[in-house]
């Protein structure tokens, strides 16, 4: 029992504030000779929406993927929703299964419609009834917008569909976190709206989100948080006010001339 | 001009072939004599096809995702076994399986038992197979199988890899386990993909069958060496054993075509 305490202690968060959703400590991955994320520790808050940017290369795209473990960290801890991420595989999937991600190449399952796409975890993860998995899959396509393409295959839908389409996927697991992988960067310039706009109804209804993103207006609207990273480090970090207006760091400073002219 | 040299005036070549040996097969008493004698062994020989085959598709898949598997202990397991399937010729394999490892792994089987029974008193239901009573029917389907799922394991292999790695990712992101990613998500797309492949092999399979004859096995091959030593007519009876296997092969190709056709003209699948 007291060993049990003692354990639970260890893995307990580093902090007992009860806001916190996702706690990274001293987050390293190292790829062969390239160290790809150096000592990042990042606290994202319940229902907050944190904004990662950078030059590409930065290391945002990895930090989001340890989340979830989609890359597994070289060293540093990651706690989500207060569990501890471990290396053990439930621990894993479980962990998975309260995160949802959407990638930038959309990913959608292309042998199966629309409808299966959104309906497959919920039974095979959720163990949900057939008649449960599709009443939530469809509540889901209405909120992004395309409840009429379910029937369809992901190959007869535009980019931007697509996109929408894997978000309703991830939402059809009740996540508590939703994490997005540059969504909107391999989408033609007029497809990029719909799918903000779904994300910015998301973050508006109280999701936790943390979004790689190359989309300053949206980071600008919607994000509590945004956060700099630039050669696998944080380097500066604060609200969208402050530092679209007034970053403090020089490389901050050379990055938003770039990207905003 | 061009359509002419498009026509497949092969296969009309065949046809007529086909043609001069079926006319000679009904008016002529040797040829009806030789295909009456080699459809003795049409049984076998399509028997021993089926079979093998379908044992070679689920070691081929096995040893498949044994290729791609992250466990060390599983991936040089079917590793080796594919090496050593690709660096033996068939019909070398055909003999080992046959001689050496079927009565090997019987009489192995069989000192165990006798071992171990008398410890659990259960000497009466020891099997009493020997080695010399599997028939070199089984022993064959059992050589072929294993030689066509070293190849198999190859082809799948491929399939599984050739899906994109963010399928699976977009999976397990869903928090679905590798198992359950590899059966509702890569294998279903992997498995399109490698069905004109499997399809070849199943040719390839019709054809290898004719190994069989080295050792004994009456398939339509060693109905027609029969035929032939004791007749001495070699042209006509190993022209109607070609003429018989190509018959197959070429029906069995156009077969593979057309299902080839009818998964490219569907765009899904594609990812």
């Amino acid at each position: 029992m007291k060993e049990a305490n003692q354990m639970k202690a260890m893995h307990a968060p580093p902090t007992d504030d009860p806001s916190a959703m996702i706690v990274i400590r001293n987050l390293v991955k190292q790829f062969n000779a390239l160290r790809a994320v150096d000592d990042v520790s990042l606290t994202v808050g319940r229902g907050k929406v944190t904004v990662i940017i950078g030059p590409s290369g930065s290391g945002k795209s990895t930090v989001l993927r340890c989340i979830n473990h989609l890359e597994v960290p070289t060293s540093g801890e990651i706690w989500v929703d207060g569990i501890h991420l471990t290396h053990d595989a439930k621990n894993i999937n479980a962990v998975r299964a309260e995160v949802g991600m959407v990638f930038q190449q959309f990913n959608l399952f292309p042998h199966l419609t629309v409808l299966q796409n959104v309906m497959l975890a919920q039974r095979v993860v959720r163990k949900r009834s057939e008649a449960e998995a599709r009443q939530i899959a469809m509540q889901q396509l209405t909120r992004v917008g395309i409840p009429e393409k379910a029937h369809s295959y992901p190959s007869q839908l535009s980019g931007g569909q697509q996109q929408r389409v894997a978000i309703a996927r991830a939402l059809a697991m009740n996540p508590k976190i939703m994490l997005f992988d540059e969504p909107t960067s391999a989408l033609d310039p007029e497809m990029i709206k719909e799918v903000l706009d779904v994300m910015l109804e998301l973050a508006r209804s109280g999701m936790t989100m943390v979004v790689v993103t190359h989309e300053m207006g949206f980071a600008r609207n919607a994000a509590d948080e945004i956060v700099f990273m630039d050669r696998g480090r944080i380097v500066e970090q604060g609200p969208p006010d402050e530092f679209f207006t007034n970053p403090r760091e020089e490389r901050a400073r050379a990055f938003l001339n770039q990207i905003l002219r | 001009m061009d359509r002419a040299a498009q026509w497949p005036w092969w296969l009309l070549i065949i046809v007529l072939f086909g043609v001069l040996i079926a006319w000679n097969a009904l008016t002529s008493e040797l040829y009806s004599a030789i295909f009456s004698r080699l459809l003795l062994g049409i049984g076998v020989t399509i028997f021993t096809t089926l079979v093998a085959y379908s044992l070679a598709i689920g070691i081929g898949l096995i040893a498949g995702l044994g290729r791609v598997s992250q466990n060390p202990i599983i991936f040089n397991v079917a590793t080796l076994y594919v090496q050593v399937i690709r660096g033996v010729p068939i019909l070398v394999q055909l003999l080992v399986i046959a001689f050496v490892i079927v009565p090997m792994v019987i009489d192995g089987a069989n000192a165990l038992g006798a071992v171990l029974a008398p410890a659990i008193g259960a000497e009466n239901f020891l099997s009493r197979t020997k080695p010399q009573d599997v028939p070199f029917l089984s022993r064959c389907i059992i050589a072929l199988a294993i030689a066509y799922g070293g190849f198999q394991a190859e082809t799948f292999r491929a399939g599984i890899q050739s899906i994109s790695k963010g399928q699976m990712e977009a999976a397990r992101s869903l928090g679905m386990s590798y198992l359950q990613a590899m059966r509702y998500i890569i294998l279903p797309q992997a498995i399109r993909r490698v069905l004109p492949p499997l399809g070849n092999d199943f040719i390839a399979m019709l054809k290898d069958s004719s190994l069989v004859s080295v050792l004994g096995v009456r398939d339509i091959t060693q109905e027609a060496r029969l035929y032939a030593s004791a007749s001495f007519r070699f042209l006509e009876t190993y022209t109607s054993l070609a003429f018989l296997y190509l018959a197959m092969t070429i029906v069995l190709s156009l077969v593979v075509k057309w299902v080839e056709n009818r998964l490219n003209s569907d765009g899904r699948g594609q990812g």
